[in-house]
């Protein structure tokens, strides 16, 4: 029997987790619920004024996305962890970071995506128009893929702790705060007239550093949960 | 000893490095004293007053000095940490622990002086500029990196996963340096360089590079008792309490 290829691997797991999170859709809808939701809040608490929301509105909505993706980080290795697969995944043949990137993109179609296809919906929400809602988009579309890479680290380095949802927040926010500033920044940008192609290019350099590295220390960081 | 064979691998054993860490403590406490009131009181005494900023600038002597330690102490503590998952070796991972409450304390110190720096001269406790965020950042890794380790039980799983976090957040250390010169930011550039003139009187530099080595100074002498701690609290084995003569070993036994 030959041993499936690298790539057939990756698609092998973004099959099945994607297969597994279709086929427990409520899990799906609660992150786009939540995010709605907490997106509604700040314009209750704030208050309606528009040039307040318009103001607020990329800083708000990047939150919210950070937040959804933090709280969909238990999801991403808990239910393997705890039914053994993933002691499994770490006996495949093929590197364990090619697994973790596969494992990654699918949580990223789960929790972030949902986010990425709402967010024009929600700006509009906050009053955004025409090119910042396109710039919207377009930074959390780059950004969240971040988000998730580096989240990949901190859940594999609470895998399995007492206490890890609190855990997994207090490692991974600060983490997290580059790619914030880059995005809510680009938005910002573009409503002033600066323009926001420097922010988003930096958003896609780090997505690209993330990609380089993060799976990597995720691997490691399974292997040390898993030890 | 001159070209005599000396095992220095010797003091990669935590039953040597005790009381070698022990005999080395009081010289790098007194250096440290020393060095820091001196430091001082050239800082406050003897330096010219500032003609922009009067008298408010002089918390430089202990802001500029424990913002670079926050920086190199997390550099350093995330060698060790990468030696110690590089070469699995106990004795580096307790030099990082031991290295990230002092690395946090200079962040804090930082960021407090740096605050009680900024409302004379900005106005403002504290501006959302890059080099202060990232300042916080750090300050948050070093907190994460703390906690990560004292969740888990399993020394060794405590050990390994506190690295990983430490050398992930290496990225933020050149950030942190260069946010004043990627950013247009509010925070000043840097005064003191190795390759330019400084921007200073000779006396402020003067004051505050002996700051910096007394800041050194203290980091290793608080480092090493830390360390002595953290080996007493994990070699907590019978066979070598005696040896190593530490009253707690020899009594818990």
């Amino acid at each position: 029997m030959s041993q499936p290829s690298m790539s057939e691997a990756l698609r092998g797991v973004i099959r099945r987790d994607l297969l597994l999170a279709m086929r427990r859709r409520s899990d799906v809808a609660m992150s786009v619920f939540f995010v709605v939701i907490v997106a509604s809040l700040f314009p209750l608490g704030v208050g309606p004024e528009p040039a307040v929301l318009k103001v607020i509105a990329s800083g708000v909505l990047w939150v919210t996305a950070l937040l959804a993706c933090l709280l969909s980080l238990g999801r991403l290795f808990t239910a393997d962890y705890l039914d053994g697969v993933l002691e499994q995944m770490l006996l495949i043949p093929q590197p364990l970071a090619v697994l973790v990137v596969g494992k990654v993109f699918a949580h990223w179609v789960i929790s972030g995506l949902p986010v990425v296809l709402l967010s024009p919906l929600l700006g509009l929400q906050f009053g955004l128009t025409g090119d910042s809602l396109g710039v919207l988009t377009l930074s959390l579309l780059l950004g969240t893929p971040t988000l998730s890479m580096i989240g990949a680290i901190g859940a594999a380095l609470t895998l399995g702790l007492r206490g890890s949802g609190l855990l997994v927040a207090l490692l991974v926010l600060p983490l997290f705060i580059p790619v914030l500033i880059f995005g809510a920044s680009a938005v910002t940008n573009s409503l002033a007239g600066i323009g926001s192609e420097a922010n988003l290019s930096l958003l896609g350099a780090c997505f690209l550093l993330s990609l380089a590295f993060a799976p990597w220390a995720t691997a490691v960081a399974l292997r040390i949960a898993l030890d | 000893m001159s070209g005599t064979e000396f095992n220095w691998f010797k003091y990669s054993s935590p039953q040597a490095f005790h009381p070698l860490a022990g005999r080395l403590i009081p010289w790098f406490a007194a250096a440290a004293v020393g060095l820091i009131v001196v430091g001082l009181y050239v800082g406050f005494f003897i330096a010219p007053t500032d003609v922009t900023q009067g008298d408010a600038y002089r918390i430089i002597f202990v802001h500029v000095p424990a913002a670079w330690m926050s920086m190199f102490l997390y550099v350093i503590m995330a060698i060790w940490a990468g030696l110690g998952l590089g070469l699995n070796a106990r004795p580096s991972f307790m030099m990082a622990q031991a290295i990230a409450p002092t690395g946090a304390m200079f962040t804090f110190l930082a960021l407090f002086t740096g605050s009680m720096w900024g409302k004379p001269t900005w106005g403002a406790w504290w501006v959302w500029d890059a080099r202060l965020t990232s300042e916080l950042i750090l300050l948050f890794q070093y907190i994460g990196i703390i906690l990560l380790r004292s969740s888990i039980d399993d020394l060794r799983r405590a050990d390994r996963a506190s690295a990983v976090l430490a050398l992930v957040g290496v990225i933020n250390v050149p950030i942190i340096y260069f946010s004043v010169r990627w950013w247009n930011t509010l925070h000043q550039g840097a005064s003191v360089s190795i390759t330019a003139a400084p921007t200073m009187a000779g006396t402020m530099v003067t004051a505050m590079l002996v700051m910096m080595v007394g800041f050194w100074m203290y980091s290793i002498a608080v480092t090493l008792a830390r360390m002595r701690c953290v080996i007493v609290e994990r070699e907590r084995q019978p066979s070598w309490g005696k040896q190593a003569s530490i009253p707690d070993v020899a009594e818990a036994r």
